[in-house]
């Protein structure tokens, strides 16, 4: 039955990769999914705002990295759309327009890459390494592959307080797919039968390592069928597909089904991070399909139908760069952690901790 | 009445899962009618039905799923089959786990119990001492009971700490300790205990080691040295404190502890009294560790591996000649 059912996926995929219609003269057509516009308004703010995290770093004013999301945004922002109040969601590296959709406010963003003590990570931790877990935002490690098993836990124990209606959602790219943590989590997500999607994002570069150094089998999403979820195949630079197939993996295990398993296939359009000019990636590569930038699909998607007029669209953008100043501008303002006055203790038992020096 | 030291674990879990509905228990083989490859579990799966959870070989999810459960307001207990295995699931417990409340102000009340150290004929993969290693990462601590009332009562104190524990039983332990009674309440978690008073020198110690230490001063004592033995019962946070008192008395220290002997929780010790409190000691103080080669499987070579109570007193011999 699985096996039907990722084959159904993958035909109904195909047609979806199929390139946006070119209605031309269409007064106004439906679009191709009911958030479309929602979608690529959270799209275009993540680009936004991770085109001025890149200048501020090339500036020299952010320490340690920026890792964007260029390229990953439909799918991304798929991700963060469709989860409610009370459902899970851990995103990951390249995940900034979820996270956005999903509810975390900008002023988390720059507060935590421009070292703010007011973020949430009070300057302990950087750039995407952030999150609320009290807001069902899950924090990421860096060690990949290591989120899925907590998704699996924040959902067991949902189960077992008894609460209703919730699912997760947690976000890896196909260079987490190869750890042994992913592997280790995505079985116990079926055998735990918790209501888990795993979107999976083939950007075709773990940093430097093409896919032919990362995994050998045909197609990831065949691993589906090996973990006991259901998988579907997806053109991650398609908007409206994305949508679509993120949208009822999510409508999915709310009703029960088993886990699912999504696997999207885009490029990264950026580097590792933005100290990687990413230089091995051959130009071939950049003229194949997979290669489009979401955005501009998106938005030619929108002219061709002609969802909304270019005034409406130039609002959009400007809207857009207000937020993204006004983000900036106010964790710019704020004060930064001093190593002095910090609350050096790791446990919330202060009483427990250990003192390896004398009192002075 | 007479309870052992696994009894006194089961009993701590079965009153944990009664008093708490936030408790649960995940672990290979921890559930159904099989209780765990020690039995520390065992019936709870039918006195608490869907409480206590088998789970696959998955050391690594499972303490991730603990994880994630904690953050939903669970406490979870985290079964691993052997000490040795956690390894499997460090990356879970020192970078998720031990990084969690300092990253994001929201602790995580996970108990990891391990299954610790060796019983003759278990070899390199079932023997180890994981202690010094989880001491030395931040964010968690790490309990070492060394009786049966410790090792109920801290189970009872690990699960209501809101931080991450790695609570370390010892399978020596298992059957060889045993108590009339068990105790309403211990020391606080963090407070080391006086086992045995003396004034010639000071063994500090933890878990299995202790009862060595112990044994050791018993044998001394027939000599007419008094041998004062300091319990840790936690080595995280160690109670440098009470360990300083004690030297003040005797002027002499001997620590002994079954990890390994690079780094760790002897030498931890060490550093702290020789920093602390170097115008307290009579002569340098020393250490016994298991010796720096995997953990051997024929009982000849372990017994010789680990410090015993037989070498305990010899090193303490050595250190009263001086």
């Amino acid at each position: 039955m699985l096996q039907t059912a990722q084959r159904t996926a993958k035909s109904k995929t195909k047609k979806a990769a199929s390139a946006p219609s070119h209605k031309t003269g269409a007064d106004k057509a439906a679009p191709p999914h009911d958030r479309f516009l929602e979608a690529f308004r959270w799209m275009l703010l993540t680009r936004t705002l991770e085109e001025k995290l890149v200048s501020l770093y090339r500036g020299g004013l952010i320490t340690g990295g920026v890792y964007i999301g260029k390229g990953q945004e439909a799918v991304s922002v798929a991700c963060g759309l469709f989860l409610q109040k009370g459902d899970i969601f851990a995103p990951l590296i390249r995940d900034q327009a979820g996270r956005s959709a999903f509810g975390e406010p900008l002023l988390d963003v720059t507060r935590t890459y421009l070292g703010s003590r007011l973020g949430p990570m009070r300057g302990r931790d950087g750039n995407i390494h952030r999150g609320h877990p009290r807001n069902n935002e899950l924090a990421m490690v860096s060690h990949l592959g290591a989120m899925i098993s907590v998704t699996v836990g924040t959902l067991m124990a949902k189960r077992l307080k008894g609460d209703k209606n919730f699912v997760g959602l947690a976000c890896i790219g196909e260079g987490g797919m190869q750890t042994g943590s992913f592997h280790e989590g995505m079985n116990l997500a079926a055998v735990e039968q918790v209501p888990l999607v795993v979107v999976a994002t083939n950007n075709h570069y773990a940093y430097s390592t093409p896919n032919d150094r990362e995994f050998a089998c045909r197609d990831l999403v065949d691993r589906a069928i090996g973990y006991g979820f259901e998988g579907y195949s997806l053109d991650g630079t398609d908007l409206g597909a994305c949508l679509d197939v993120i949208g009822s993996a999510v409508k999915r295990v709310r009703a029960g089904r088993p886990p699912q398993l999504v696997v999207a296939s885009v490029l990264r359009l950026s580097g590792h991070g933005e100290h990687d000019d990413a230089s091995y990636v051959p130009e071939e590569v950049k003229r194949q399909p997979f290669a489009r930038d979401c955005l501009k699909v998106a938005e030619q998607t929108i002219v061709d139908l002609n969802l909304v007029d270019a005034e409406t669209l130039g609002k959009w953008r400007k809207d857009a760069i207000a937020q993204v100043e006004e983000a900036i501008a106010a964790a710019q303002q704020e004060p930064a952690p001093e190593g002095d006055k910090e609350d050096w203790c790791a446990l919330s038992n202060r009483g427990l901790a250990d003192q390896p020096e004398s009192p002075e | 009445m007479s309870i052992t030291y696994l009894e006194a674990i089961r009993e701590a879990q079965a009153k944990l899962l009664r008093d708490d509905e936030r408790v649960f228990i995940y672990g290979q083989d921890v559930g159904g009618t099989f209780g765990g490859a020690f039995k520390a579990t065992k019936g709870l799966a039918k006195e608490f039905p869907g409480r206590v959870l088998n789970a696959p070989i998955s050391e690594d999810a499972i303490v991730g799923t603990a994880i994630g459960a904690a953050m939903q307001g669970m406490r979870p207990i985290v079964e691993m089959q052997f000490a040795d295995f956690s390894s499997i699931a460090l990356n879970q417990i020192l970078n998720q786990a031990g990084t969690h409340y300092w990253r994001t102000n929201m602790p995580i009340p996970i108990t990891v119990r391990l299954p610790s150290g060796g019983t003759k004929g278990s070899g390199p993969f079932h023997s180890q001492s994981m202690e010094s290693i989880y001491a030395h990462y931040p964010g968690l601590i790490v309990m070492t009971p060394a009786t049966v009332e410790d090792a109920y009562t801290m189970l009872i104190e690990a699960v209501a700490i809101d931080d991450p524990v790695i609570y370390c039983e010892h399978k020596y332990l298992y059957y060889h300790l045993k108590a009339d009674k068990l105790p309403e309440k211990g020391l606080p978690t963090g407070r080391a205990r006086i086992a045995r008073e003396g004034r010639d020198l000071t063994i500090v110690s933890y878990s299995a080691m202790m009862q060595e230490s112990l044994a050791a001063a018993e044998e001394l004592e027939r000599d007419g040295f008094e041998i004062e033995v300091v319990d840790l019962r936690t080595v995280k946070p160690l109670d440098t404190d009470t360990v300083l008192a004690s030297v003040a008395r005797t002027g002499r220290l001997l620590c002994v502890g079954e990890s390994f002997p690079w780094g760790g929780a002897t030498a931890e010790v060490i550093a702290r009294v020789t920093s602390q409190g170097f115008h307290l000691l009579d002569a340098a103080p020393q250490r016994l560790n298991a010796k720096d080669t995997p953990i051997p499987y024929h009982p000849n070579l372990w017994s010789t591996h680990r410090p015993n109570a037989k070498n305990v007193a010899a090193k303490a011999r050595q250190l009263l000649r001086e």
